[in-house]
């Protein structure tokens, strides 16, 4: 089986267009979430939302590609530009079938869905883009990025509602292991901030409807948090064989050693009691890593701010870890940006890589009063907390009962 | 030639393409770089903006700007 690391990494989120603005704001516990700018909310209830700011994507890539993309791959495009860069790769230099690209997206090409649809109905069928299709099919993520490099190894996308991202991760990191490719670009995208999905979203009573403090809206873990952000991302990542990265030269941010992928069997939104999904897929990740529960030292929670999500996930580590559980180190990324949905699981993964790497994990924003199945559980708040980590965990927990885990490891040889 | 005029600047916003590039002999595919999707994208905005349609058989034969703008020209003719 072989050795699978990280080598480049590239993010956009609700508080940096790049890897380090990102990460100084993570640091800084700078919150992205804001009232709304893309759009008019005033029929909508909530009216807050996680947006990338200054997003020109014309500037970096040719306008009429861009034209016939939507957002949702503008994101990973940008993203992708950045983690091909850091992990300074030229990919003519290599054999381009066994590079292969697996992105993740919940939704796909929102936009461009309600943007077509609103001119079906006003103007009928022969109005309709014939880029209707292609522009709003998830998978065009991971098409794309791949047309654009000209990589031709595995090529799909995971659709996993929250967890797309991280299951992009787990099956990239399997592609690698099993000899299916020597390189996998990787990751996750999601542009949701649209009219149409934030009515869905709130109707469901899933949002945070705290519009007048939306810096305070994600509480994750809080008692008094009262629902997500929904927030726009896309994060992509170089994973290499250990030794096709060795024989070029190539930065290693970590190692991934373990995924772990399971299901709820219960309910089309709700989480299981006791998040008994959520443990087992973190008990999985842990034996394929190899490693004793013990060893792992931070947990990159899922956290996205409601109220079963939180309360079921801080049940689920502490059923798993047992008495270890007090010793790990806690954080939720989501309070800062809200929750990227299918991007979030990729954002997180960058998250952990750069806290081994940083030995730094970002704090928690606005948890102010754990919640009671919180007790006991070192959660980082107020300033960032120096930290040496070997194993790491980041869990992705996703509508429809898909729960998946990565564990990640400090490289050494 | 207001007709033409026109036609190029669709064809520009369309194609992204110089508009010294959109003469009559130009062929879409050819020499402005559209694919199979652009010029159904294209008929569909002169339909747009000449108020017509165009089937999908006479969309087929209208391969060149020069052909399009005849086209169109017989078309609007009252």
């Amino acid at each position: 089986m072989n050795r699978v690391v990280i080598t480049g990494i590239g993010v956009i989120t609700p508080v940096g267009n790049d890897v380090k603005t990102t990460w100084d704001s993570f640091l800084k516990g700078k919150s992205g979430i804001d009232t709304i700018r893309a759009f008019d909310t005033s029929n909508h209830t909530v009216k807050i939302a996680g947006e990338v700011k200054d997003f020109e994507p014309e500037k970096k890539f040719d306008p009429k590609i861009i034209k016939r993309l939507d957002r949702c791959v503008h994101l990973c495009l940008w993203a992708t530009s950045e983690a091909v860069a850091d992990a300074q790769i030229d990919f003519n230099k290599y054999d381009r079938t066994q590079i292969g690209v697996i992105i993740g997206s919940g939704i796909g090409g929102l936009h461009t869905w309600e943007r077509e649809h609103t001119k079906f109905i006003e103007r009928g069928p022969a109005r309709v883009s014939p880029f209707l299709i292609p522009m709003m099919i998830p998978d065009m993520t991971s098409g794309y990025v791949a047309i654009h490099w000209g990589l031709k190894g595995p090529n799909y996308t995971t659709i996993s509602a929250c967890a797309s991202g991280a299951h992009a991760i787990g099956d990239a990191f399997r592609a690698i292991k099993y000899g299916d490719a020597n390189v996998v670009v990787t990751g996750g995208s999601e542009a949701p901030v649209t009219p149409f999905a934030l009515a869905g979203f709130s109707n469901m009573r899933a949002l945070s409807r705290r519009n007048d403090e939306p810096q305070k809206a994600s509480r994750s873990f809080d008692v008094n948090r009262d629902g997500f952000i929904m927030a726009e991302g896309a994060a992509t990542l170089i994973l290499e064989e250990l030794e096709f990265a060795r024989k070029r030269g190539a930065k290693i941010y970590g190692e991934i050693v373990g995924f772990g992928a399971t299901g709820d069997g219960h309910h089309i939104t709700a989480p299981a009691p006791e998040g008994e999904g959520a443990r087992r897929s973190m008990e999985r990740a842990i034996k394929e890593a190899g490693c004793r529960k013990d060893e792992i030292n931070y947990v990159n929670t899922h956290g996205t701010s409601t109220e079963l999500n939180d309360k079921f996930e801080a049940m689920a580590i502490k059923n798993l870890f047992g008495d270890h559980a007090k010793k790990l180190i806690l954080n939720a990324t989501k309070s800062m940006i809200g929750h990227t949905l299918g991007a979030a699981g990729a954002i997180e993964a960058v998250v952990v890589l750069l806290s081994i790497r940083d030995g730094v994990v970002h704090p928690t924003l606005n948890l102010k009063e754990p919640l009671p199945e919180c007790n006991g559980l070192d959660f980082v708040t107020g300033d960032p907390r120096k930290v040496t980590i070997d194993y790491a965990i980041s869990n992705s927990l996703g509508f429809g009962g898909h729960n998946a885990t990565l564990c990640f490891k400090r490289f050494s040889d | 030639m207001a007709l033409f005029d026109d036609v190029r600047n669709i064809i520009v916003e369309q194609l992204h393409v110089p508009p010294e590039k959109v003469t009559l002999e130009a062929k879409f595919i050819e020499d402005l770089g559209a694919d199979s999707l652009d010029t159904v994208e294209l008929i569909m905005a002169f339909e747009e903006k000449f108020n017509l349609q165009i089937s999908e058989e006479e969309a087929q034969k209208l391969d060149t700007v020069g052909k399009a703008v005849t086209y169109l020209e017989d078309k609007t003719k009252t």
